[in-house]
């Protein structure tokens, strides 16, 4: 760890966490500001739900989740917190180190007395808090929200806590996942396109899967890991998905430090 | 012990050149200047020495650490100035300063005063605003601020004025005279000649000589024009001559052995003009590139 590269990152990403944070809270707002008529009207609205195609209700989680109730209603407007947190998430992943080499400042990071893990620890580090900030911003949006809409309806705090404590595992991931593949691949010109890439992939792969019911597809995106139906109806995280996934954390995130140390940095041309 | 000691490294990228097989040393105190054309290797040769990239083959060592292993240690003493200077656009010039500084133990804001105002920095302009030149200078200040013990300058004046480059040579001239010793890499002959007192030579990767400035200069080489009537090439074809060629009536060559046998030649024929000179860097510098 390196206290003045840390300091550094987090000011760098100070803004992005701040933008963030503001767009996950006006959406959790939006989407809890209609919520009061929308649950009044909400025999009417399960009518409806009913003419639509059950593949396309599958494809937004909704043929699980019992949109009239608080935890429904969270569990549905949670996919997308989870699609800005993955977008997020993915951006600090795959653009923590490199973006030193597509700016060409990582001539002047790696020549101050540092080692490279220490660099990349600093990095990630920073990346947590920043990523921490903004779980904890929609920890207290979504309670906010939930308290200042729900009117005479009653909810479990458990399982909203429960969606909730499923984000940092979650954002976690893409970190992982994008910091690995930024140092797989020679040069990432942008880290925009990749960012988007995998989190609407990652997404889609699971609307998917729920249209076309049993498609074994749901094993690799990470929504399906963190499926908010499945959390809300067990009450519980999908135990092997989520053991799973900390083991693809950890081996992400410890290769990427031996091809980071080994990683050869080019001159610029 | 050298302060540098490169041994038969060499460094492929994937299947282009880099260098190979590289041996040199440089001693404490030296200014070394590294001279070849672009793309010959000199970038990645001090890319290797700061731990950018890692060598292929062969070592390296620095301050008689090896650069692979003991990376952080060396550069705690190292400064570097890159050919093309980049740093965080969003950052003001003294922050960036400031915030390389913190790398390095003490307290160096005198020295970044001293240092900016002899390269006339303006502390308070953005990165993004400045000039190449202008970045150049923050390169220079960012370089020497933590005092370093061996300073490595690729193509150091490229962007910088004929005013600032004086400046600069006689702030890398001061900074020898305290006892660093400077690696320098340039195709600028001019200046190498001017700077160095050691020189190596790199060609498409290898080194084809190291020499002292003086010996390269006066034992190696004579630079002879003669201008006489009638003259004749064939009369100058004599072993250690090169580059003969004829030049408004007189003949010009190079000449590398004992002199003498070139006066005798030259006694034996009546001319109306003789000079005999030290070849510049450059002439000997293209005589390696044939």
């Amino acid at each position: 760890m390196s206290l003045n590269i840390f300091l550094h990152e987090l000011r760098v990403r100070r803004k992005s966490v701040l933008v963030w944070s503001l767009s996950i809270t006006a959406l959790v707002g939006f989407f809890f500001s209609i919520f009061p008529s929308f649950a009044e009207q909400a025999e009417l609205t399960q009518e409806l739900l009913k003419k639509f195609p059950p593949e396309l209700l599958a494809a937004f989680g909704m043929n699980h989740l019992d949109m009239s109730a608080i935890t429904g209603y969270f569990g549905f407007l949670f996919i997308f917190v989870q699609l800005c947190l993955a977008i997020q998430a993915g951006n600090y992943g795959f653009g923590l180190v490199s973006i030193e080499e597509n700016e060409r400042t990582a001539d002047f990071l790696l020549t101050r007395p540092v080692s490279r893990a220490q660099v990349l620890s600093s990095k990630l580090l920073a990346a947590l808090v920043c990523l921490t900030v903004t779980n904890l911003v929609v920890w207290a949006v979504s309670f906010i929200s939930i308290e200042a809409f729900r009117g005479e309806r009653a909810y479990e705090t458990g399982v909203v806590a429960l969606l909730l404590a499923s984000i940092a595992v979650f954002q976690l991931l893409f970190l992982a996942i994008g910091l690995l593949i930024s140092v797989l691949v020679k040069r990432i010109r942008s880290v925009t396109p990749y960012s988007l890439g995998l989190g609407f992939g990652m997404y889609t792969l699971s609307a998917f899967s729920g249209v076309f019911g049993d498609v074994k597809l749901e094993y690799i995106t990470p929504f399906k890991h963190f499926d908010p139906a499945y959390i809300i109806q067990n009450r519980d995280f999908n135990t092997p998905f989520l053991l799973a996934d900390a083991v693809i954390i950890l081996i992400c995130v410890a290769l990427t430090y031996v091809l980071y140390i080994r990683r050869d940095i080019h001159a610029v041309s | 012990m050298s302060i540098i000691e490169v041994q038969n490294l060499t460094k492929y990228y994937g299947k282009s050149r880099g260098i190979v097989d590289v041996s040199f040393a440089v001693e404490e105190g030296e200014i070394f200047g590294f001279i070849g054309p672009n793309g010959a290797g000199k970038s990645t040769t001090i890319r290797l020495l700061l731990s950018l990239i890692r060598p292929t083959s062969g070592k390296a060592s620095v301050f008689g650490k090896d650069v692979t292993t003991h990376g952080p240690e060396i550069r705690r003493e190292i400064g570097y100035l890159p050919s093309e200077v980049f740093y965080y656009e969003g950052m003001r010039v003294r922050d960036l300063l400031n915030y390389s500084a913190s790398f390095f133990p003490g307290d160096h804001s005198e020295r970044i005063a001293e240092l900016s105002d002899l390269m006339e920095l303006e502390m308070n302009r953005r990165i993004s605003d400045l000039s190449f030149g202008n970045k150049k200078k923050v390169g220079i200040v960012q370089g020497l601020l933590h005092s370093p013990r061996l300073l490595f300058l690729d193509e150091p004046t490229a962007g910088l004025d004929p005013l600032m480059q004086r400046k600069f040579f006689d702030l890398i001239r001061r900074e020898n005279a305290r006892g660093v010793t400077v690696f320098f890499s340039s195709h600028i002959l001019g200046e190498v000649q001017r700077l160095s007192n050691r020189i190596g030579i790199i060609r498409e990767g290898r080194i084809v000589e190291i020499s002292d400035m003086r010996s390269l200069q006066q034992n190696n080489y004579k630079k002879i024009k003669v201008c006489a009537s009638n003259l004749d090439a064939a009369a100058f074809a004599l072993p250690g001559v090169t580059n003969l060629q004829p030049e408004n009536g007189g003949l010009q060559f190079f000449f590398k052995g004992d002199i003498n046998a070139v006066l005798k030649q030259l006694g034996s024929i009546p001319v109306e003009d003789v000079t005999i000179e030290e070849p510049t860097l450059e002439e000997i510098f293209m005589h390696y590139y044939e």
